[in-house]
């Protein structure tokens, strides 16, 4: 089993993992259990029986019939999932050659190949949807689709690979373990896949700056330096606020989205600031306060226009991810086309044996 | 030569011997062997698997959701095909 837990009631069993598992048993269930007696068959009324599913909490499947507006947001909300697992490898992907030790370059790498693979689940979901993973991943590159405005950061020390492991993977479950219960019978499926293997990577980065924080004073400097950086990018990870949030409303009537972005960015604060605690680093917010009344932290906002212009572009590193995703495509055309070329030539021979 | 690349592929993983394969999601490879390959990489990474299928995604004809219920009807009138339709004399032992 794999976890994210740090604290006494984050047990095996409990806390977001915990989340993960009730949901794939939950999936089991709603599989299981029959339709509800007299419900409108998809021979009569094809949008009554579509909204009964989702009722029902049971999930819509690749060859339901399901509204235009339905399929289009799923198409856009997976496609721009699966492209920033893919564009996320750069920023981790930029310290490979320069990790610290042996383990954790190795930790690294195994991390930047589940992110690969997490793309790509996510692109198989997505083509469920009737779209073509050629026609998403042009889309990316002429910048039609967007990805996690969060991978236009970059990572300048060591300690921002555990930044992005604790922030950016934390907030990305936090986002995620929801979508486990999604509608959408193959993205719920492949987000309970991403996620417990996410739960690796958030355990990974907290340790790694759980080692810098209890090293050298240079050394947790770093790590300190490293959470200045990331904290807002990170809480902007969610979203517009509420009163901004263009597909909210549609999104959580269709039970694609289960809370609202405040609600999940407030989840992720209050789990941080007791994380951020052990590992003896301050979360630069002079806002942050217990708030007795509400049970939760409050907090300073993140700068939204920052997160709207890093989003239309011009962040800090907008134009070089998008560069180099380019120009991989563009210099792996010919090694594309040797396999295709390959495939055929074998098919040919295959074809004159069976002859 | 076409630019048309990597065709999909469905991929079935048994977890364990004695079990049945089940279908764990697709790529897209060229041919089958970068198709196996692919999926040890992607659906077997952590001990997921002994025996993998891939299948090219075209091969597979599926049934229609919009037939369901007729295709599937369990046909009341044949309940001879389930066990608890006989009856078992009382004292009979292991049936």
């Amino acid at each position: 089993m794999y976890g994210n837990d740090f604290s006494a009631e984050d047990a095996p069993g409990g806390g977001l993992l915990g989340e993960v598992e009730a949901a794939e048993v939950a999936l089991r269930e709603a599989a299981e259990r029959g339709r509800r007696v007299g419900a409108p068959g998809p021979d009569q009324d094809l949008a009554a029986y579509f909204a009964e599913v989702i009722e029902a909490d049971q999930k819509i499947e690749p060859r339901d019939w399901m509204p235009e507006a339905y399929r289009k947001t799923l198409i856009r909300q997976i496609a721009q999932h699966a492209h920033s697992e893919i564009i996320g490898m750069q920023p981790e992907g930029n310290w490979i050659s320069r990790a610290p030790s042996l383990k954790r370059k190795a930790i690294l790498l195994a991390k930047v190949q589940d992110e690969a693979g997490h793309g790509l689940y996510l692109y198989a979901a997505a083509e469920t949807l009737g779209i073509s993973r050629d026609e998403l991943v042009e889309l990316l590159l002429n910048g039609r689709q967007k990805y996690s405005s969060i991978f236009n950061y970059p990572t300048l020390t060591w300690a921002d690979v555990g930044a992005i492991g604790w922030l950016v993977d934390g907030a990305a479950i936090v986002n995620q373990v929801p979508l486990c219960r999604c509608s959408y019978g193959p993205y719920a499926r492949a987000m309970i896949r991403v996620c417990k293997e996410e739960s690796f990577h958030q355990r990974q980065g907290f340790e790694i700056l759980h080692t810098l924080t209890h090293g050298t004073g240079a050394q947790k400097a770093m790590a300190q330096d490293a959470l200045d950086r990331w904290w807002y990018p990170s809480l902007a990870m969610f979203g517009p606020p509420d009163t901004d949030s263009t597909h909210s409303a549609q999104s959580m009537a269709w039970k694609i989205k289960r809370f609202s972005n405040d609600e999940l960015r407030q989840r992720f604060v209050d789990m941080c600031v007791q994380q951020a605690e052990i590992l003896g680093l301050t979360i630069p917010d002079p806002g942050l306060r217990w708030n007795e009344s509400r049970q939760s932290y409050d907090f300073t906002q993140p700068d939204y226009d920052e997160l709207m212009r890093v989003i239309k572009g011009d962040g800090p590193c907008n134009r070089q991810r998008a560069e180099h995703r380019r120009r991989a495509h563009d210099e792996g055309t010919w090694v594309r086309e040797a396999a295709v070329a390959y495939a055929a030539k074998r098919a040919e021979k295959k074809e004159k044996v069976a002859a | 030569m076409s630019r048309e690349f990597s065709p999909l592929w469905e991929v079935f993983v048994r977890a364990r011997r004695g079990l049945s394969h089940t279908h764990v999601g697709s790529l897209h490879a060229p041919d089958a062997e970068l198709a196996l390959r692919n999926a040890r990489d992607l659906y077997t990474r952590r001990q997921e698997g002994v025996s993998i299928w891939v299948v090219p995604a075209g091969a597979i004809t599926a049934s229609s959701p919009d037939e369901k219920d007729a295709f599937f009807d369990p046909a009341a009138d044949k309940v001879y095909r389930h066990p608890t339709f006989y009856e078992v004399p009382d004292g009979v032992a292991h049936l």
